[in-house]
C-alpha cells in the first residue's frame, strides 16, 4: 500500500550513509546519524497493515525518541567535552570512503537480486537499503580514528540491521523488540562513558593512541 | 519454576548490593548468592524439569549439561571475591558486586534461552553489564582495553543479531510464520529456505563467535583479559564464553535440521583449527602472562569449536571440555590475581623468582598450566582424549593431526611463560610488592579448590554428568 514511500524513505536513508562518509566535521555526522534515526522510525507505521497497531506506533515513537533524541545528544555532549570538532586524517580519506560507499551500495542491490525474497518483499529496498547501511557502518568503523565517529559508524550499522529486522516486524514478538531497542540505547549510553573516560584518561579522542596494548 | 528463579534471584541479589551502604561488607552477598545460585542449579540438574517444546526458556538438556558448570566457577570466584576486594578497598565497589550478580542472572538467561531473539537480548546484555568489570583498575591501559571489547564485541554481537533476522526470513520465505523458537525452527527443517540458512549461519557464527573469543574475531580477549581483574577473566572465560558457544551449538542444530550440517561443521572444523593455530603461535611469542591465559583461552575455544563440528561423539567431548576447561581455567587465572598483586606487574620482563615470594600460588599456577596442557590425571586430558577419538572416528585424521601440532605449541609457549615467571631470583621491586601481599588461605584455597574439581573430574568422571552430556547430543541431534 505503502511501499513507494516506504521505498523513497530507505533510499532517504541510502543517501544519508553517503551523507555520512562524506562529511569530516563531527556536528554534521551526528545530524546525519540522527536523521536517519528519525527516518528508520518513521518506517515501520509505513508497514501494510489494517489497523494501525499501537504496538508498533510504540516501536515507532521509542525508535524516533532513542535514535533521533537522546543518543545524539549523548553524543553531542561527548563531543563538546573533548573540545573536537572534526575528523582529521582518516585512515580512509573522504573520496576513497564516498567511492567504496558508492560502489557497495550498488553491491548490495544487485546481491539482494540474488537472494530469494517473499513476492511482497520482492519490489522493496529494504535488503539493499540494510546491507548498504551495514557496509557504511564498517567502513566509519575501519576509516575513521576519533571514538566519536566510530560511534556513529556503529550507530549506522545498527541501523541497517533495523531495516532487515523491518522485514519481520509482525513475526518478532514486541518483547523481544523492545528487548533489542533497551539493549542498543543502553549500549549507546555504555559507549558514550567509556568515550568520556578514555578522553579524560587520555586527554583525547584519537583511538589512534590506544595502541599500548601489543603483541 | 525454579529455573526462572535462576535468572531473577541473582537479578534481585544485583539490587540488594546496589541499595547496601557498606563498601566493606557489601561483597559478602557474593559467596551468598552464589551459594542459593548453585544449590538451585544442583537441585535442577539432579531433577530436571519438563520443558515444554514451544516455551522461550527452560532447563533443557543442553542448559543442564553446561550451567552447573559456570554456577560452580562462579560460585567460587565468588568465594575469592571477597578478600580481593578486602585487598582492594581503595576503590568503591557497588557497581562491581552488583553487575557481577547481573552477569551471574543474564549468564543463567543466555543458557537457557530458546528463543533466537532472547538469546541475543541476554549476550548482549551479558557484554554490556561486563563492560564496568573490565575497567575497574581505572587506568588508561584498562579503558583502552574497554574500548576495544566494546567495539569488536559490540561489531560481533550486532552481527549475530543480523543473523538472527536471516534466521527468521528463512522461516518465513520457506512458508513458516517466522518464529524464532528453536524447537519451531528445527520443525521446520528443510521447510527453511536454504541460501537464507547459510546467510544466517555465517552471520551468527561470526558473531557469537567473536563473544566466543574465535579467531581471527579474537583480538579483543588478550586486551581485556590482560587489564581486567583475574576473578573477571575467569568469569569472562568460563561463563560468557560458554554462553556463546552454546548459542552456536544451538543454531548449528537448526542449520543441521535445514540440511545444510555438512557446511556447518566444515565451517566450524576450519574456524576451531584456525584459531589453536593463531593461539598457538601467539602463545610463543608472549610475555605477559594475563594474555597468555587469553590466548590459552581462544586455544581452547578452538578445541570446543572443533570438537563441535565432529557430530554427537565430538559434541559431548566438547561439553565435557566446558567444563574442564572452565574449572582449570579458573585455578589459572585466581592463581595469576594472586602472582599480579603480588610481583606488581605481570609481564615476564617485570616478574621473575616468584616461586620464592608466594610459594603456594606459584604451585597452584604451574599445577594448573600442566592441566590446561594436557597432563594426564586432570580433566582436559580425558576432554581432548575424547575430541581426538571422535575425530578419528569421524576419519579427520589430517585435522587431529593439526589438533595435536597445536596442543604441542602451545604447551612449548605456556612453559616458556611461566617458567620465565616462577623460576629464577626476585627482582628488588617484586620483593618490595610481595610484602604488601600476604598469601592468606582466603587467596588460596578458591583457585585450589577449582584445581581439585578438575582433578577429581578427570578422575572420576560422574556418571549422571556424562549421562547430561549425552542428553544434551540428543536434543541437538534428533535422531528422525
Amino acid at each position: 500500500m505503502n511501499e513507494g514511500t516506504l521505498n523513497l524513505l530507505v533510499g532517504l536513508a541510502m543517501g544519508l550513509n553517503l551523507l555520512a562518509l562524506g562529511s569530516s566535521r563531527l556536528p554534521a555526522l551526528i545530524r546525519t546519524v540522527a536523521a536517519q534515526g528519525v527516518v528508520l522510525g518513521v518506517m515501520p507505521l509505513l508497514i501494510e497493515h489494517e489497523t494501525l497497531d499501537w504496538r508498533v506506533a510504540a516501536v515507532a515513537m521509542a525508535t524516533i525518541a532513542g535514535k533521533g533524541v537522546v543518543i545524539p545528544w549523548l553524543l553531542r555532549r561527548a563531543m563538546r567535552a573533548a573540545n573536537i570538532e572534526r575528523e582529521i586524517e582518516p585512515f580512509v580519506g573522504y573520496v576513497p570512503s564516498l567511492l567504496l560507499g558508492a560502489g557497495g551500495t550498488i553491491a548490495a542491490v544487485g546481491l539482494a537480486r540474488a537472494l530469494p525474497l517473499l513476492p511482497e518483499h520482492s519490489g522493496s529496498l529494504l535488503v539493499p537499503g540494510a546491507m548498504a547501511s551495514v557496509l557504511t557502518g564498517f567502513l566509519l568503523l575501519i576509516g575513521r580514528v576519533k571514538a566519536i565517529s566510530q560511534v556513529c559508524g556503529y550507530l549506522i550499522l545498527e541501523n541497517g540491521i533495523y531495516l532487515f529486522g523491518l522485514l519481520l516486524i509482525h513475526s518478532t514478538p514486541l518483547l523481544v523488540e523492545s528487548g533489542i531497542l533497551l539493549d542498543v540505547t543502553v549500549g549507546v549510553f555504555v559507549i558514550g562513558i567509556i568515550v568520556d573516560r578514555i578522553q579524560r584518561a587520555f586527554d583525547s579522542l584519537d583511538t589512534r593512541k590506544l595502541t599500548t596494548l601489543r603483541e | 519454576m525454579i529455573s526462572l528463579c535462576l535468572i531473577l534471584v541473582p537479578l534481585a541479589g544485583a539490587l540488594l548490593a546496589a541499595a547496601w551502604r557498606e563498601d566493606r561488607t557489601r561483597p559478602l552477598w557474593l559467596p551468598i548468592f552464589g551459594v542459593i545460585h548453585a544449590g538451585l542449579a544442583a537441585a535442577l540438574f539432579l531433577n530436571p524439569p519438563a520443558v515444554a517444546a514451544e516455551s522461550w526458556f527452560g532447563f533443557d538438556p543442553l542448559a543442564r549439561a553446561v550451567l552447573p558448570a559456570v554456577s560452580l566457577l562462579f560460585l567460587v570466584c565468588s568465594a575469592y571475591a571477597v578478600p580481593y576486594l578486602r585487598l582492594r578497598a581503595e576503590r568503591p565497589n557497588r557497581v562491581f558486586v552488583a553487575l557481577l550478580l547481573t552477569v551471574l542472572g543474564l549468564l543463567s538467561a543466555g543458557h537457557q534461552a530458546r528463543h533466537l531473539g532472547l538469546l541475543w537480548v541476554a549476550t548482549e546484555a551479558v557484554t554490556l553489564a561486563a563492560v564496568p568489570l573490565l575497567h575497574f583498575n581505572g587506568t588508561p591501559r584498562a579503558f583502552e582495553a574497554t574500548w576495544k571489547y566494546l567495539l569488536v564485541g559490540g561489531t560481533g554481537i550486532a552481527l549475530s543479531l543480523l543473523g538472527s533476522f536471516c534466521l527468521g526470513y528463512a522461516s518465513l520465505h520457506g512458508g513458516g510464520r517466522g518464529d524464532l523458537t528453536f524447537a519451531a525452527l528445527t520443525a521446520q527443517g528443510a521447510g527453511l529456505s536454504r541460501p537464507w540458512v547459510l546467510t544466517a549461519w555465517v552471520l551468527l557464527l561470526v558473531g557469537y563467535g567473536t563473544k566466543m573469543g574465535l579467531a581471527p574475531m579474537h583480538t579483543w580477549k588478550p586486551d581485556a583479559y590482560g587489564q581486567a581483574p583475574g576473578i573477571v577473566g575467569a568469569l569472562l572465560a568460563g561463563g560468557v564464553t560458554t554462553v556463546a558457544f552454546t548459542a552456536i551449538l544451538r543454531v548449528r542444530s537448526v542449520v543441521g535440521a535445514a540440511g545444510e550440517g555438512p557446511v556447518a561443521d566444515r565451517t566450524l572444523l576450519l574456524l576451531g583449527l584456525f584459531s589453536m593455530g593463531v593461539a598457538a603461535l601467539f602463545l610463543l611469542g608472549t610475555r605477559d602472562f594475563k594474555r597468555m591465559l587469553a590466548y590459552s583461552s581462544v586455544e581452547h575455544m578452538g578445541i570446543l569449536g572443533l570438537g563441535a563440528a565432529l557430530g554427537g561423539p565430538g559434541v559431548a567431548a566438547a561439553l565435557f571440555h566446558v567444563w574442564s576447561n572452565g574449572l582449570t581455567k579458573g585455578a589459572l587465572f585466581l592463581s595469576a590475581g594472586n602472582l599480579h598483586r603480588a610481583a606488581g606487574e605481570p609481564t615476564m620482563d617485570a616478574a621473575r623468582g616468584m616461586a620464592r615470594l608466594t610459594p603456594r600460588s606459584a604451585a597452584i599456577f604451574v599445577a594448573g598450566m600442566f592441566a590446561i596442557t594436557a597432563l594426564p590425571p586432570f580433566a582436559p586430558f580425558f576432554s581432548e582424549l575424547q575430541v581426538v577419538r571422535a575425530g578419528l572416528a569421524a576419519g579427520h585424521g589430517l585435522a587431529v593431526a593439526a589438533f595435536l601440532g597445536c596442543l604441542l605449541l602451545a604447551f612449548l609457549g605456556l612453559t616458556r611463560v611461566v617458567f620465565g615467571v616462577v623460576d629464577g631470583r626476585p627482582r628488588p621491586a617484586n620483593v618490595h610488592h610481595a610484602r604488601r601481599f600476604r598469601e592468606t588461605a582466603a587467596v588460596i584455597a578458591p583457585p585450589l579448590v577449582l584445581l581439585g574439581l578438575s582433578l577429581a573430574l578427570g578422575l572420576f568422571t560422574p556418571a549422571i554428568l556424562r549421562e547430561s552430556w549425552l542428553a544434551a547430543v540428543r536434543q541437538l541431534f534428533p535422531t528422525p
